[in-house]
C-alpha cells in the first residue's frame, strides 16, 4: 500500500507539469498570431504589439514557458484581459460556488441511487427492476444540457416552483437550497444513473453469497438480510463509484453552471473561451483540472487505507 | 462523461480471444454466419443498427427528402407548431425543424464517426506501441495520465477554445479527448497478448515485430475494440452536441443538433418543441449507438452478456 501510494505521488508533479505544458499551448495552438487574434482583426499593430509583450509572446516558446511555470507556482496565472483583474481572483471567486453545487450533487446521488438500487436488486426480474433499468440508461444517455433544460421548463416555468437560473446564496440559507436546487439534480441525473446500476450489480453479487442464504434460512426479515447482510457488504464497490462520480461531477458542472448560470468555474471557463480571454481560459482550465487530479489521488489513496487488498497496476 | 461509458471498456478486456477464430482462413463463412445469426437474435442491436443506417441515409438524401431547405425562411410562420406542413413545426425564424434535423444529422453524424475513427487509429497505435515495446510504455502512459487529468470534456473545451469553432476542429478536439481511452484499452489487452503461446511461437519462428502485430496481436485485438468504438460514437456525438450547445463547436445557424438547442434555449418557455425535437434526435442517435455497441459485444463474446 505504502509503495502504492508513493508511486501515486511521485506521478503527481509529473502529471502536474503535463498539465501546465498542455494549458500552455493551449494560446499557441491558436491558429496565427494569438495577439492579433485577441485585439481583433481591425485592431492597430500597436495594439497587437502591446498584447505580444504583455503574454510574452515575442520570447521563444521554451523561454515562455518556463516564465509561464514560473509564474504560475507563484500563484501569478496572469490578468484577465477583459476585467484586468487577476486571473486568480476570478477563479477563487467562482470556486467555491461550483464546491457547493459539486458536494449538493454529490450528497444527492448516494441518497437517490442507494435505494433505487437496492429495490432494483431485491425485485430482480420484476417490472419495477426492468423500468429502473431502462430509467437509469436513460439517465446515463440524456445529454446534460437537455436535462437541465427539461427541469427549467417543467420546475421554472410551467410548475414555477423553483428560479430557473442564477445564485441565491449559500446552500445553507432557503433562497439558496431552492437556486440549487435544480443545477444539481442536473448534474446528479447520470451519476444517480450509473450508481443505481452498480448497487443493484453488486448487490445481486452479494446476495448470492452462502451467507445471505444462511441468514434467510434462521429467517431473518428480508429487509435485515438486504441492508445488514447485502448493503453493507456491496458498500465497497458502491464507495468506489462515489469518488469516481465526484470527478465526473466536477466535468459535469460546465455545461450545467452555463445553462443555469450558475456563477462557478465552468461557466467562467465558458466565457472566457467566448470572450477569447486566453488567461482566464487557460487559468480556469489548469485550476480545474489540478482540482480534478488532486480529488482522484486523494480518492485513490483512500481507498487502499480502507482495503489493503486494493491494489492498482 | 468520458467516465460513464468507462466501464464497458474495462470489461472488455476479457474478450480477446474471441476473434481468434475469425483470423483462421478454414471456416470463415461460417463462423461469419454464425456471429451474423447471433447479432440478428438481439432484437435491440438490430433495432440500433436499423436506425443508423436509416439516419445515414437520411442524413446524405437530406436535399431530397427534407420537405424544405435548411435555410429557407418563412418569417410569417415562426414557431408553428407540429403540423402536415410542418412535421416537427418551425423555429424562431420560421424555419423547418424537420428539414434542418435531416440536414444536421450529416453534422452530428460526420463528427462521431470521424472523431471515433481518429482516436480508434490513433489510440490503438499508441496502446500497441505501450504494450509491445517496454521502453516506450512509461512516456505513453505519462502522455495518457495527463490527457486524462483533463475532467471529461475539459481537453476538449480546450482544444476548440484555442482553434476556434467548425466542424474540422470540433473533430480534432473530440478526438484528442478519445484517444487515451483506446490507447489504455489496446495497451491493456496487447500486455496479455504478448505473453501468449501462439505469439511467442511466431516470435521463436522468427517472425518480425511487425509481422507479429500486424497477423497475431491486431486480429485478436479487434473485436474488442469495435465494440468499444462503437460505444465511443455515441460519447463523440454527445460531446459535439455539447461542444455546440455551449456555443464553441458547430455555430448556428448550420443546423447541427446541439446547436438547434442552443438556439432553441431562449424559447424553450414560449416554443417547446422547438428544444425537444433536437434533443429527441441527439437523444435517439445516442440510443442507436449505445444499443448497436451493446448487441456487438454480446455477439463478439457471448460469455460478457450481463
Amino acid at each position: 500500500m505504502t509503495q502504492y501510494i508513493s508511486r501515486r505521488l511521485l506521478i503527481l508533479p509529473v502529471v502536474l507539469l503535463g498539465v501546465s505544458v498542455l494549458v500552455f499551448l493551449v494560446l499557441h495552438l491558436v491558429p496565427g498570431n494569438p495577439a492579433q487574434v485577441i485585439a481583433g482583426p481591425d485592431a492597430p499593430p500597436e495594439t497587437v504589439q502591446a498584447i505580444e509583450r504583455e503574454l510574452g509572446l515575442d520570447r521563444p516558446l521554451p523561454e515562455q514557458y518556463a516564465r509561464y511555470l514560473g509564474r504560475v507556482v507563484q500563484g501569478d496565472l496572469g490578468r484577465s484581459l477583459r476585467s484586468k483583474r487577476p486571473v486568480l481572483d476570478d477563479v477563487l471567486d467562482a470556486l467555491p460556488n461550483t464546491i457547493q453545487l459539486t458536494v449538493v450533487a454529490a450528497i444527492i446521488t448516494p441518497l437517490v441511487a442507494i435505494p433505487l438500487g437496492v429495490v432494483a436488486a431485491a425485485k430482480r426480474g420484476s417490472a419495477v427492476d426492468r423500468w429502473l433499468m431502462l430509467v437509469s440508461m436513460l439517465g446515463i444517455t440524456a445529454p446534460i444540457f437537455a436535462v437541465a433544460l427539461g427541469l427549467m421548463l417543467v420546475f421554472g416555468y410551467e410548475l414555477r416552483l423553483l428560479p430557473i437560473s442564477g445564485y441565491g446564496g449559500p446552500i445553507w440559507t432557503l433562497d439558496g437550497l431552492r437556486s440549487v436546487a435544480l443545477p444539481a439534480v442536473t448534474l446528479a441525473v447520470g451519476s444517480v444513473a450509473v450508481m443505481a446500476r452498480l448497487t443493484r450489480s453488486a448487490m445481486l453479487e452479494v446476495l448470492n453469497q452462502d451467507y445471505v442464504r444462511v441468514a434467510r434460512a434462521k429467517g431473518l426479515r428480508e429487509s435485515i438480510v438486504l441492508l445488514r447482510h447485502g448493503l453493507k457488504n456491496a458498500m465497497l464497490p458502491i464507495t468506489t463509484v462515489i469518488g469516481l462520480q465526484v470527478a465526473y461531477l466536477l466535468s459535469g458542472a460546465v455545461v450545467t453552471e452555463t445553462v443555469f448560470a450558475w456563477p462557478g468555474v465552468g461557466r467562467l471557463a465558458v466565457y472566457a473561451i467566448e470572450a477569447r480571454d486566453f488567461p482566464l481560459v487557460q487559468g480556469t482550465v489548469l485550476i480545474i483540472s489540478v482540482v480534478f487530479v488532486l480529488v482522484n489521488l486523494a480518492v485513490d489513496v483512500g481507498y487502499a487505507f480502507m482495503d489493503p487488498r486494493i491494489h492498482y497496476d | 462523461m468520458s467516465e460513464r461509458v468507462e466501464q464497458p471498456g474495462r470489461r472488455l478486456t476479457a474478450l480477446a480471444p474471441a476473434s481468434r477464430q475469425a483470423q483462421k482462413t478454414e471456416a470463415p463463412r461460417s463462423v461469419r454466419r454464425a456471429l451474423l445469426q447471433r447479432f440478428l437474435r438481439n432484437r435491440p442491436g438490430v433495432l440500433g443498427l436499423v436506425v443508423i443506417v436509416l439516419l445515414i441515409v437520411l442524413a446524405i438524401f437530406a436535399p431530397v427528402v427534407a420537405p424544405y431547405h435548411w435555410k429557407s425562411q418563412e418569417i410569417v410562420n415562426r414557431f408553428a407548431g407540429p403540423s402536415t406542413t410542418h412535421l416537427f413545426g418551425t423555429d424562431e425564424l420560421g424555419r423547418d425543424i424537420f428539414s434542418r434535423l435531416l440536414y444536421g444529422a450529416r453534422y452530428s453524424l460526420t463528427i462521431g464517426i470521424a472523431a471515433v475513427a481518429a482516436s480508434f487509429s490513433i489510440g490503438t497505435l499508441l496502446g500497441i506501441i505501450a504494450g509491445f515495446y517496454h521502453r516506450f510504455d512509461t512516456l505513453v502512459m505519462r502522455l495518457i495520465d495527463v490527457m486524462m487529468a483533463f475532467p471529461g470534456i475539459l481537453l476538449a473545451i480546450a482544444i476548440v477554445a484555442a482553434l476556434g469553432p467548425g466542424i474540422i476542429n470540433t473533430i480534432i478536439a473530440i478526438g484528442l479527448n478519445e484517444i487515451p481511452g483506446f490507447a489504455r484499452l489496446t495497451r491493456s489487452m496487447v500486455l496479455t497478448l504478448r505473453e501468449r503461446e501462439f505469439v511467442v511461437a511466431a516470435r521463436v519462428t522468427g517472425a518480425s515485430d511487425a509481422e507479429i502485430v500486424r497477423r497475431h496481436v491486431l486480429v485478436n485485438l479487434m473485436s474488442p475494440i469495435i465494440v468499444f468504438a462503437s460505444l465511443r460514437v455515441s460519447t463523440a456525438i454527445l460531446v459535439g452536441a455539447t461542444l455546440s450547445f455551449l456555443g464553441l463547436g458547430i455555430q448556428p445557424p448550420i443546423p447541427e443538433w446541439g446547436a438547434m438547442v442552443s438556439t432553441a434555449r431562449q424559447y424553450i418557455a414560449t416554443a417547446p418543441h422547438t428544444f425537444v425535437y433536437p434533443t429527441l434526435a441527439i437523444f435517439v442517435t445516442v440510443v442507436a449507438f449505445n444499443l448497436l455497441g451493446d448487441a456487438l459485444r454480446d455477439t463478439l463474446d457471448p460469455t460478457m452478456r450481463d
